[in-house]
């Protein structure tokens, strides 16, 4: 019982004891912050890698890709039917977007996905990511009227609107253009730019409308080429304008016509040459797929690299995405589908989206384990002061320990002070770093607020980071380790202190002065 | 100032004569060391402190070990309350032989069988009165049977600080008291656990004259009216004079075996 009375009452009256914990109560509340930091961003990584990544995906390397995905799909369906929801075939294709920017032409490297959207969106999200509601809803690869990202202030006019303006616009420039260069020199019209300016020469198959069709004449008031959905960084750059507001600048919006230049699936490979209308664009958050992809119809995409037998009429596909039932063991199938499709037959790669987003992952899960590890050394090192602090106590109480034996206490006994004391610190340390830390990760938004407008600094970078919130998860888990971690660190340093007490000569410690 | 102190001892020890005066019929001995011998160790230099040393102490009687400072009187009332272990010679409480008794058991007899006041009382600064003198129980007893008990045990200390008349006191810490107060309090701790005898280190030596007086008389009815054996260590003769048996002690041995006074 005397001890517990003991260390209360020494926690109470010790305030030196407590100013050595406040280091393990920031280093539990620092834990506890950065960890639910971790884990925010890590959910968020993960939810939106596995959104845009089916969770197998097999991709064949050949250029024509596999043929008849059907029967291809019937093979898969018999190594794991059972545990497969939904399924979809795509095809990927390295291309080239040439965007025409005030008379320039801005290249960017993309992947062109040729997709088909009811599909697509039973292996991951698509559709959530596009910019106008109704594609949100039910992506098609048509252009809309207009009301594209309603909940952005800054986008520009888009559309059939915005399409219809512009053609007005760009017909009467020509208009008044023809009429400059017949009044000037000859050589100076040469070097204008003449037509509209989203002219880059005869299309092949640019004028095939979506039912096939050709069009006679193509015009751009009622046509469009086919529909491609952009992701929003291969056709926009963020920057910050002089108020140090975040600004996109788009190179090309829903509405504009761009170039896309992609092999053919010919072994002879030939450059194709396609025009498309931009109908939309992608934003998912995560920059690699936001600046990597394009998308368009798979049928047509199929079309413009020839990738239809002309004797059968089955079309090929260069990858096939699975979505697993829920519960289903990932790894599990995807060893399946590797013996089933050995890879030194088949030219094929079966990942999961964990295999393919591997680097990502294991770089959040090193960066988090190491960042753990130097904050326990912090407390490690807030340890080692509490085992200074516990020294000088048990010489100011060597007295107090010499009655007490005195009193018929045991070494143990007298142990067993100093030891419950560091544990009650722990506690009271870590509990204080715990209700801190709690309360920090829940207005964590508003501290960065503040720390913005005292320091200038914008803590959490719009134009780095796609998320406008800092995305927090408290795990129970990590609370009880970081806690029990602490505590744990708190006695153990008190255990040098405490075995000395225990082992003090009761005569030596009743004659200390 | 200095004769005046003097003069003051003088009528003190005068009227302490009848303080420590007892039946001495059926005493037997509670505790005794023989032939002990005890040496400290300085800078590899051995340094005697006793030197074979016999002494009894007897039921209902106060015992005093008197000698200079040095004489190794304090070491001998260490040796004897077990919070150290002799170099020869042993111990025995009520023929149980101490010294060489198990960690545990040294323990239980300092907790259950004998009380130690000191000169310098070594209250806990961070306990109320009240406390202090329920340590003891706090340590003898397991948390559990504690709790089931702590109402009699706290009724037990009330009524111990009542004896020494320090009830008016009881939630005070020990800086809030006087140095007469703390030792009424180490008293009533000491106390607490009902003991064989009462082991006094130089019980007075910190206090004013008055004080000390007061003390005295405190001890010396506990020893009338309670029958409660004490060995006092003291380096004041008038007070040594005063106890029915008086050992005198010069550099680690006993000068003169005391006898027992009879008061008439």
């Amino acid at each position: 019982m005397y001890r517990f009375l003991l260390c209360f009452r020494y926690l109470r009256t010790r305030y030196i004891a407590l100013a050595s914990i406040i280091s393990v109560t920031l280093g539990v509340a620092t834990l506890i912050v950065v960890n639910s930091v971790m884990a925010g961003f890590s959910a968020e990584m993960h939810d939106r890698l596995h959104g845009l990544a089916s969770d197998i995906l097999i991709e064949c390397h050949t250029s024509g890709g596999m043929p008849d995905p059907d029967e291809q799909l019937r093979k898969i369906n018999e190594v794991c039917g059972d545990q497969i929801a939904g399924s979809s075939v795509s095809v990927h294709v390295p291309a080239m977007l040439g965007v025409d920017f005030n008379g320039q032409l801005v290249t960017r490297h993309v992947n062109l996905v040729g997709i088909d959207p009811e599909t697509y969106d039973s292996v991951s999200h698509f559709g959530r990511y596009l910019l106008h509601p109704e594609n949100q809803d039910h992506a098609t690869f048509e252009l809309r009227q207009k009301g594209y990202a309603p909940d952005r202030d800054n986008f520009p006019r888009s559309g059939w609107d915005y399409r219809h303006a512009k053609t007005l616009y760009e017909r009467e420039l020509k208009i008044e253009r023809d009429r400059i260069a017949a009044l000037s020199q000859p050589s100076v019209s040469e070097n204008l730019p003449t037509g509209p300016l989203m002219s880059f020469g005869a299309p092949a198959v640019l004028s095939e409308r979506a039912d096939g069709q050709v069009a006679e004449e193509f015009d751009p008031m009622v046509d469009q080429f086919p529909g491609l959905v952009l992701g929003i960084s291969t056709c926009s750059v963020r920057y910050r304008d002089a108020e140090n507001n975040v600004m996109d600048r788009f190179y090309c919006r829903p509405g504009d016509d761009v170039r896309m230049m992609f092999p053919g699936a010919a072994d002879d490979i030939k450059v194709v040459n396609q025009k498309f209308t931009v109908v939309d664009m992608y934003e998912s958050g995560m920059s690699e797929y936001d600046s990597t992809f394009a998308f368009c119809r798979l049928d047509q995409l199929q079309e413009f690299r020839g990738m239809i037998s002309p004797e059968t009429g089955t079309r090929s596909v260069t990858t096939i995405q699975l979505k697993l039932a829920a519960g289903a063991d990932l790894n599990a199938v995807r060893d399946a589908l590797r013996r089933r499709f050995p890879p030194d037959v088949f030219a094929w790669d079966i990942q999961t989206w964990r295999d393919m987003q591997g680097p990502l992952l294991a770089a959040v899960r090193l960066e988090t384990m190491i960042l753990n590890i130097l904050l326990f050394l912090i407390i490690a090192v807030a340890g080692f002061g509490i085992l200074a602090t516990f020294f000088m106590i048990v010489v100011e109480k060597t007295r107090d320990i010499g009655t007490l034996k005195a009193l018929g206490a045991s070494g143990g006994g007298v142990m067993s002070i100093f030891l419950s004391y560091g544990l009650l610190l722990g506690i009271v340390g870590s509990g204080a770093g715990l209700v801190g830390g709690l309360i920090f990760v829940d207005n964590i938004n508003k501290i960065a607020g503040v720390i913005e407008k005292i320091t200038g600094q914008e803590v959490f970078d719009p134009t780095v980071y796609y998320f406008s919130e800092i995305p927090t998860i408290i795990h129970p888990f990590t609370l009880v380790w970081v806690m029990i971690g602490a505590i744990t660190i708190a006695a153990m340093a008190s255990v040098l202190p405490a075995m000395r007490a225990a082992r003090m000569h009761p005569v030596r410690a009743l004659r200390f002065e | 100032m200095k004769r005046r102190m003097r003069r003051s001892v003088k009528t003190q020890a005068r009227s302490l004569c009848h303080f420590f005066s007892s039946d001495m019929k059926n005493s037997e001995i509670v505790l005794s060391a023989r032939d002990i011998y005890k040496s400290y160790h300085k800078d590899k230099i051995e340094v005697p402190v006793l030197r074979g040393v016999d002494v009894d102490v007897s039921t209902g009687l106060v015992t005093a070990l008197v000698g200079r400072s040095g004489s190794g009187k304090s070491t001998l009332m260490h040796l004897m309350a077990t919070l150290d272990q002799p170099d020869r010679g042993e111990i025995y409480f009520r023929g149980e032989r101490m010294d060489n008794a198990s960690r545990r058991r040294r323990d239980q007899f300092r907790n259950r069988d004998i009380g130690i006041i000191f000169q310098f009382y070594h209250l806990l600064p961070e306990l109320s009165a009240i406390e202090n003198v329920m340590a003891p129980q706090m340590i003898g007893r397991s948390l559990w049977n504690y709790v089931c008990n702590r109402k009699e045990i706290r009724k037990r200390a009330e009524a111990m600080l009542d004896r020494v008349g320090l009830s008016h006191r009881a939630t005070h810490k020990p800086a809030e008291m006087s140095g007469g107060e703390m030792q009424r309090a180490a008293i009533a701790r000491a106390l607490m656990t009902d003991p064989s005898l009462l082991l006094a280190d130089e019980p007075t030596g910190n206090l004013d004259t008055e004080t000390g007086h007061e003390i005295l008389k405190l001890l010396a009815e506990l020893n009338q009216n309670d029958g409660l054996t004490i060995l006092m260590i003291t380096h004041d003769e008038s007070i040594a004079k005063n106890a029915d048996v008086c050992h005198r002690m010069k550099d680690g041995q006993l000068e003169t075996r005391g006898q027992t006074l009879q008061v008439a």
